[in-house]
């Protein structure tokens, strides 16, 4: 089962605590994770906690889910970072701008395992 | 010993009143800060000295200042296609240096706005911008409307001082007196203190805009019964809501710079902001991210015309969004080095655009170590500014202010790196002419 999502990332203030900390645990705690609410988690089974596999055309990325429930129906929350990186739009339709939100995504449940940072870029080398 | 009025060098609030204790030049505490700026001003793990490698998967080895500076001036002075990118968490004086370089290395300078408010920038080029000082907003907003953003994560302090609970010369019952509006496509933590929340559905901000438009000039018979997610009435009721403002103020955040429209979107809220003055006073102001990305706006500004994406290498500043921005640049491949420094691309820009990273030379300048670091060839690490090193900084409504120095390190400044990255580079191609 898969959920259809639109995909944003935006700050955090525990994002924002690590930004000059990004090779720690904290980082990846603050900025590597997936939030949807609890009726979309329910609809792919998973539970905080669980990794979730997100897929758009541009990526994809494994992160443990949290939930928050000012997501409405459909919407999925990444904090900024390389994690949210990994699907974004790359494309700036002419204004500089890649595509940080709104982008169509896919979520699913996997037994697949987050990467760290290191291993994130280490893929773009 | 306790140091006050510090300012805050993390967003773009600059808060100004904090107060640090300093024992055996070490920050011991950070009062009045919030969480962000706190943890930023107690620090963290950095690098200690400058390192090289040339293979980006394999081990750095630590090197010289000199022999680091030498190497990275050679690879700006031999590169075609320059991009020198970040300068937000710099000082203004950095910043000067930073245009001096790219024009003698004929590059392309960039800073971080190109994935955060450079969108702004171009809906200021197509509208201009009713704006004012955050001060004027805490002392007479009654109507405050958060388009996007979400201070109460990315802005902390900024609800208190400026925009929601500060009191002021016409706002002296604060809160109380101010009415409070969220529009986003979720239900943030800003929403949950807002007086009205209205959801948007992703993408559909300009048509929204649109639509309030349509109304505050009398023509709500065109719009129809559902515009993005919101029903009619509720807008009917917004317009009303924003021309019963006597002081009103929009600030916006990326969830209008980053999705769909981007720039057009700033460009319909200056129009609408310019449609509400006919009826009572407005103003607009992006909510700015790092605590100088404003600096370098006017820095780039009076040294080369424009504010960001400025390409030096035709011997004139050329300045075209779309092609001169960092990941249009990536994208298409035309880099043949990077030069980030007081910014983190490697964070922040999309993994194919960082790709391209991952094939040229990078040369690093910070104080920590960070997604940038794993592609660079060449990393320097310089004093954290405002923490270690004063100097000139522009708060996001484009007050200047003077950062200053808590404690006495030895690592050298962004500036002094650059000046001697000048000279060296200035050398070389002096050898070659």
């Amino acid at each position: 089962m898969k959920l259809n999502a639109t995909f944003i990332s935006g700050r955090t203030v525990d994002q924002g605590c690590n930004l000059e900390n990004k090779t720690s645990q904290a980082y990846f705690n603050a900025a590597g994770y997936c939030e949807m609410n609890s009726t979309d988690a329910g609809k792919i089974g998973v539970e905080p906690g669980n990794n979730v596999k997100v897929t758009t055309d541009f990526g994809t990325v494994v992160v443990p889910l949290k939930i928050c429930e000012g997501n409405p129906d459909g919407l999925i929350f990444v904090p900024m970072g390389p994690w949210a990186n990994a699907v974004v739009d790359p494309d700036t339709k002419g204004c500089g701008m890649p595509g940080f939100k709104g982008i169509q995504a896919e979520v699913e449940a996997t037994g697949e395992t987050a990467p760290t940072m290191p291993e994130l870029m280490d893929r773009l080398k | 010993m306790i140091i006050k009025d510090v300012l805050c060098p993390f967003c773009g609030c600059l808060c100004d009143d904090l107060a640090v204790e300093v024992e055996n030049n070490k920050v011991i505490d950070v009062q009045h800060a919030c969480k962000i700026g706190s943890s930023k001003i107690m620090g963290h793990d950095r690098i200690k000295a400058p390192m090289m490698r040339d293979d980006k998967k394999g081990e750095f080895r630590e090197v010289s200042y000199d022999e680091a500076i030498n190497e990275a001036a050679k690879i700006l002075a031999n590169s075609k296609r320059p991009l020198l990118y970040g300068w937000a968490s710099g000082v203004c004086e950095m910043m000067k240096k930073g245009v001096l370089l790219t024009e003698e290395v004929g590059g392309i300078i960039d800073n971080t706005a190109s994935v955060c408010h450079g969108p702004s920038a171009l809906g200021v080029h197509e509208k201009g911008m009713p704006t004012g000082t955050l001060g004027q907003f805490a002392n007479r907003a009654d109507v405050a409307i958060f388009w996007g953003c979400n201070p109460v994560q990315a802005h902390p302090r900024h609800m208190s001082r400026y925009s929601v609970f500060a009191k002021g010369f016409f706002t002296t019952k604060g809160r109380k007196g101010r009415k409070v509006i969220v529009v986003d496509v979720r239900k943030t933590d800003t929403a949950d203190l807002a007086d009205e929340y209205i959801q948007v559905n992703p993408g559909m901000d300009y048509i929204v805009m649109s639509a309030i438009r349509a109304i505050i000039a009398n023509h709500a018979d065109v719009v129809p019964d559902n515009v993005g997610g919101i029903p009619k009435e509720k807008l009917v009721e917004l317009a009303e809501t924003l021309k019963s403002a006597k002081f009103g103020i929009i600030y916006f955040g990326m969830g209008l710079t980053q999705s769909r429209g981007k720039y057009k979107n700033i460009d319909n809220a200056v129009s609408l902001i310019t449609e509400l003055n006919a009826h009572t006073k407005y103003s607009i102001i992006p909510m700015r991210g790092h605590y100088n990305v404003t600096g370098f706006g006017n820095v780039c500004a009076w040294e080369t015309g424009f504010v960001n994406a400025v390409d030096m290498s035709r011997g004139y500043p050329y300045y075209n969004p779309g092609e001169t921005c960092s990941n249009d640049l990536l994208m298409r491949e035309e880099i043949d080095a990077a030069f980030i420094i007081a910014g983190d691309a490697g964070a922040h820009f999309p993994a194919q655009s960082i790709a391209r990273m991952g094939k040229v030379p990078v040369v690093q300048i910070d104080p920590f170590h960070n997604p940038t670091t794993e592609m660079a060839n060449i990393v320097i690490p310089t004093k954290v500014s405002g923490v270690e090193l004063e100097g000139t900084a522009y708060r996001m409504d484009g007050v200047s202010l003077r950062m200053r120095k808590l404690v006495d390190v030895d690592f050298p400044s962004d500036e002094e790196v650059l000046d001697k990255i000048i000279a060296k580079v200035r050398e070389i191609k002096g050898a070659s002419s």
